[in-house]
């Protein structure tokens, strides 16, 4: 019974929110070798970043992602203003602050329900749902929208927090303190799912240390890393925080991780609301930045966030190049799924926390006939394309390119 | 001869089945939504399905056998639209029953478990032949325990005929208390035949799409569900009938009576369902073989203990 | 888990049955754009900072400094961009977001 079947997974599948392939080679209901392939959400924005001018890149970052849009567009934010060399003021640091821990428990409590579902147990799915509306309610309070919630500006935050805004998230956040400590105690006393999570897709320290795991994913492992903490930014240096890590290295632990993960944001965000300075909201930014490199870093909920931000004297960037941390995160599936059964699978994959559409950044091509693979570069896939659709009958010739 | 005509087309016939059928699997998705805090379907909700199945296009794959394709739906149906008539429905006696037609009932039910089977077999696609094989290796597991667990009452009651053990029991309700572990078993064993959480590992929809039944559509997929639906009343009717020893002898409190035991069956399947998240099938196989089977003998050990000791 | 299924049976579903009630929306909800023409002085930064080109400024009159504004809410993010750089306030978010239409012409709306 050692032949071998191929199954895809993907790109359209149930058990994927986005689309991605993956090709396992099973023998019987195990796992024996499988194949990861990207790309299927490339959008072209890094490009797109580059016709338009920084405030207007803010919005454009912001929709790389739904539910990381805050770190995708506080992490720009923050190299455009090492950029211009501003200094934005304490309240402000704050706010962005606030809403980014916001932002944590609002993934991880969506992940929660997600890894739920995936093994089967949709009543935990919808109770944790159900208190993701508590938090998008919070969120929507603050700053008008539930997802992708534009909070930051070129200087500093566009709204501001009033007291009584203060009283609703401190009663919320008891609420939902009260809710994750259930939830915590279910899935570590439930057989079930205990029997699904535990010994599931191992990952060494070893390992996790030489493919770059990073976030959750490698805190379970014991690696312990936290940019919140080795490279502070914003005020974690003032906040007191705890970065939790496992032993388990399975999924288990990675559950634990991120459940206690939750109980640490409410702290900070407990902190953060009472300590709270006053002050302005934004400094004067100018439109034209001037020529000059930043990297930033941020704790994304999935892990490390970096964005590059290159300007040139005007008021478009020159180069925006962002890599999210689940590009990071995909050379360990493969490693992870090899060995396991086919019913692990979408766990696993779950337990990554994966969002493809930060991750997609290049597409590769394979010849129908000869299977030959390559890149192309842009300008000869459009003048290709180009050429093609002239063969067709329709001249895209005089088809202006601008936004 | 019209009687007998009435019995199989209205009621307890195809006709009853039926709206029974739909109306159990609208209490099911209603329980299942409120225990998640959720609203729910409305009750025509499982005939809506239905009827829309029925007029949408039924794709036959092109290497799928094309026979097996279309007469599995009608047989998984028809095998278990049988079986009602050898279960009481009202009084202790069911229309047609015979000694040893315990032995027929079982062999009946295990036909559905075949179809879903060779129906994904026989589609020639990855996920359902990965999902026909779960459901033989699931049909290893838990049919065991629910024979054993059938047999102990049998035992005590003297008789191989369903109609005679629903006799004995509401004869002497009592030695129904000494059922329990069974009943224990056949609750789980017959959650595993519906294929319903925690065992729903054939129709694993996110790990392979629809198991079996990926490759159907239309109005064989709707014959495939109906089949499902009547045999979650045919299931929870035998269990009732062995183990829940109430009856009566005027036609319309009988009804009542077995619809109240039917309904309460069906509620705690649902509550199961709710609670439970899927595990896998080697952690099933272990499960079945290392705890149920076991409490089954059990069951039977007690059984012919009082039987002697009486 | 018990605890917390079975007693769900008995209370009301945290459902909120949209369209037939109608949710609360919050405060500074970020809706459909409002538009006062009095305060506008067509300086056009709004056109200049829109992520999408979803808002236009037409002058409407050859002797007064007379502007209206048409907005496509189809391309339109819902930012809010064009009300915090606008200079003189002429432009706010409501609370409207029932927007859909069966065509795509009928979005482009005068406000």
């Amino acid at each position: 019974m050692s032949k071998r079947v191929i199954i895809p997974l993907g790109p359209q599948h149930p058990a994927l929110k986005e689309p991605e392939s993956f090709t396992l080679y099973l023998e019987g209901e195990r796992v024996a070798a499988s194949n990861v392939t990207l790309g299927y959400n490339h959008r072209g924005i890094e490009k797109a970043c580059e016709e338009r001018s920084y405030i207007q890149c803010l919005y454009l970052l912001e929709r790389v992602c739904g539910i990381c849009s805050h770190s995708h567009t506080t992490a720009f934010i923050t190299a455009a203003e090492e950029v211009a060399q501003l200094e934005i003021p304490k309240r402000a640091k704050y706010i962005r602050t606030l809403i980014g821990e916001l932002e944590r428990v609002h993934s991880h409590l969506l992940w929660v329900g997600v890894a739920a579902h995936e093994i089967g147990f949709d009543t935990l799915f919808m109770y944790s749902w159900r208190d993701r509306e508590v938090v998008m309610d919070i969120l929507a309070m603050l700053t008008g929208n539930r997802v992708q919630y534009s909070i930051n500006t070129l200087g500093g935050v566009r709204r501001d927090v009033s007291d009584s805004q203060k009283e609703e998230i401190l009663k919320a956040i008891d609420i939902l303190e009260e809710r994750t400590k259930y939830y915590i105690d279910v899935v570590t006393t439930e057989t079930t799912m205990m029997g699904r999570l535990k010994n599931v897709g191992g990952l060494t320290h070893e390992i996790a240390t030489k493919l770059n795991a990073l976030g959750p994913l490698a805190r379970a492992s014991g690696v312990d890393r936290d940019i919140r903490r080795d490279d502070p930014y914003l005020v974690y240096d003032e906040i007191p925080f705890n970065v939790i890590t496992n032993d388990g290295c399975d999924v288990f632990g990675r559950v634990v991780v991120r459940a206690l993960e939750l109980i640490e944001s409410y702290r900070i965000i407990r902190y953060v609301v009472k300590n709270m300075p006053d002050g302005d909201l934004t400094v004067k930014a100018p439109r034209k930045l001037p020529a000059n490199e930043a990297t930033v870093r941020y704790e994304a909920p999935r892990g490390e966030d970096l964005h590059y931000v290159r300007g040139n004297g005007t008021e478009k960037p020159e180069r925006v190049k962002l890599r999210a941390p689940t590009m990071a995160n995909l050379a360990s599936i493969s490693y992870m799924l090899d060995g396991g059964y086919l019913a692990d699978v979408p766990i696993v994959i779950a337990a990554i926390d994966p969002c493809f559409s930060c991750t997609d950044r290049a597409i590769s091509i394979k010849q129908i006939d000869s299977g030959r693979e390559g890149t192309l570069e842009w300008n000869n896939l459009r003048t290709y394309s180009i050429e093609w659709y002239k063969n067709h009958g329709f001249d895209a010739h005089k088809i202006k390119l601008s936004r | 001869m019209l009687l007998s005509l009435l019995y199989i087309f209205i009621f307890p016939g195809i006709l009853f089945l039926s709206v029974y059928g739909l109306a159990l699997e609208y209490l099911d998705r209603k329980l299942y939504a409120r225990f998640q805090n959720r609203v729910g379907p409305p009750w025509f909700q499982p005939f809506a399905d239905f009827m829309k199945l029925m007029g949408k296009e039924g794709i036959i794959p092109t290497h799928a056998d094309k026979t097996m394709f279309k007469v599995l739906p009608s047989f998984a149906v028809a095998a278990v639209s049988v079986v009602i008539l050898y279960l009481p429905i009202w009084g202790t006696n069911s229309l047609y029953s015979f000694d040893g037609d315990l032995i027929v009932v079982l062999y009946l039910l295990t036909i559905p478990t075949i179809t879903f089977f060779i129906a994904g077999w026989s589609s020639n696609s990855l996920y359902a032949t990965i999902g026909a094989v779960r459901t033989i290796t699931q049909l290893f597991a838990y049919e065991v325990p629910l024979f054993m667990s059938l047999l102990g009452p049998a035992i005590l009651a003297n008789s191989w005929s369903v109609s005679g053990i629903a006799a004995f029991y509401s004869n002497n309700p009592l030695m129904a208390l000494a059922n329990i572990p069974g009943f224990i078993v056949a609750i789980i064993a017959i959650q595993g035949k519906l294929e319903r959480s925690p065992f729903d590992i054939p129709d694993a929809e996110t790990e392979i799409v629809a198991g079996p039944f990926t490759e159907y559509s239309g109005r064989f997929l709707a014959f495939f569900r109906m089949a499902i639906d009547i045999e979650m009343i045919v299931v929870a009717s035998l269990v009732a009938a062995v183990f829940l020893p109430f009856w009566s002898t005027s036609i319309g409190l009988g009804i009542v009576i077995y619809l109240v035991k039917t309904v309460f069956i069906v509620f705690i399947l649902a509550l199961i369902r709710a609670l439970m998240a899927r595990i896998r099938i080697e952690q099933m196989v272990n499960f079945c073989w290392k705890f149920l089977a076991p409490l089954a003998i059990l069951q039977i050990l007690i059984d012919i203990i009082i039987k002697v000791l009486l | 888990m018990l605890s917390l299924v079975f007693p769900s049976l008995f209370k009301k579903p945290a459902t909120v049955l949209y369209p037939f009630v109608k949710p609360e929306v919050v405060a500074n909800f970020r809706g459909k754009l409002k538009f006062d023409q009095s305060k506008c002085i067509g300086c056009k930064i709004c056109m200049r900072d829109c992520p999408s080109e979803a808002i236009e400024i037409f002058r409407i009159s050859e002797t007064e400094k007379i502007f209206k504004a048409v907005v496509r809410l189809d391309r339109c993010l819902y930012c809010g961009q064009c009300t915090d750089s606008c200079p003189k306030d002429a432009l706010e978010m409501t609370k409207e977001f029932a927007l859909a239409h069966f065509n795509r012409e009928s979005l482009r709306v005068d406000i």
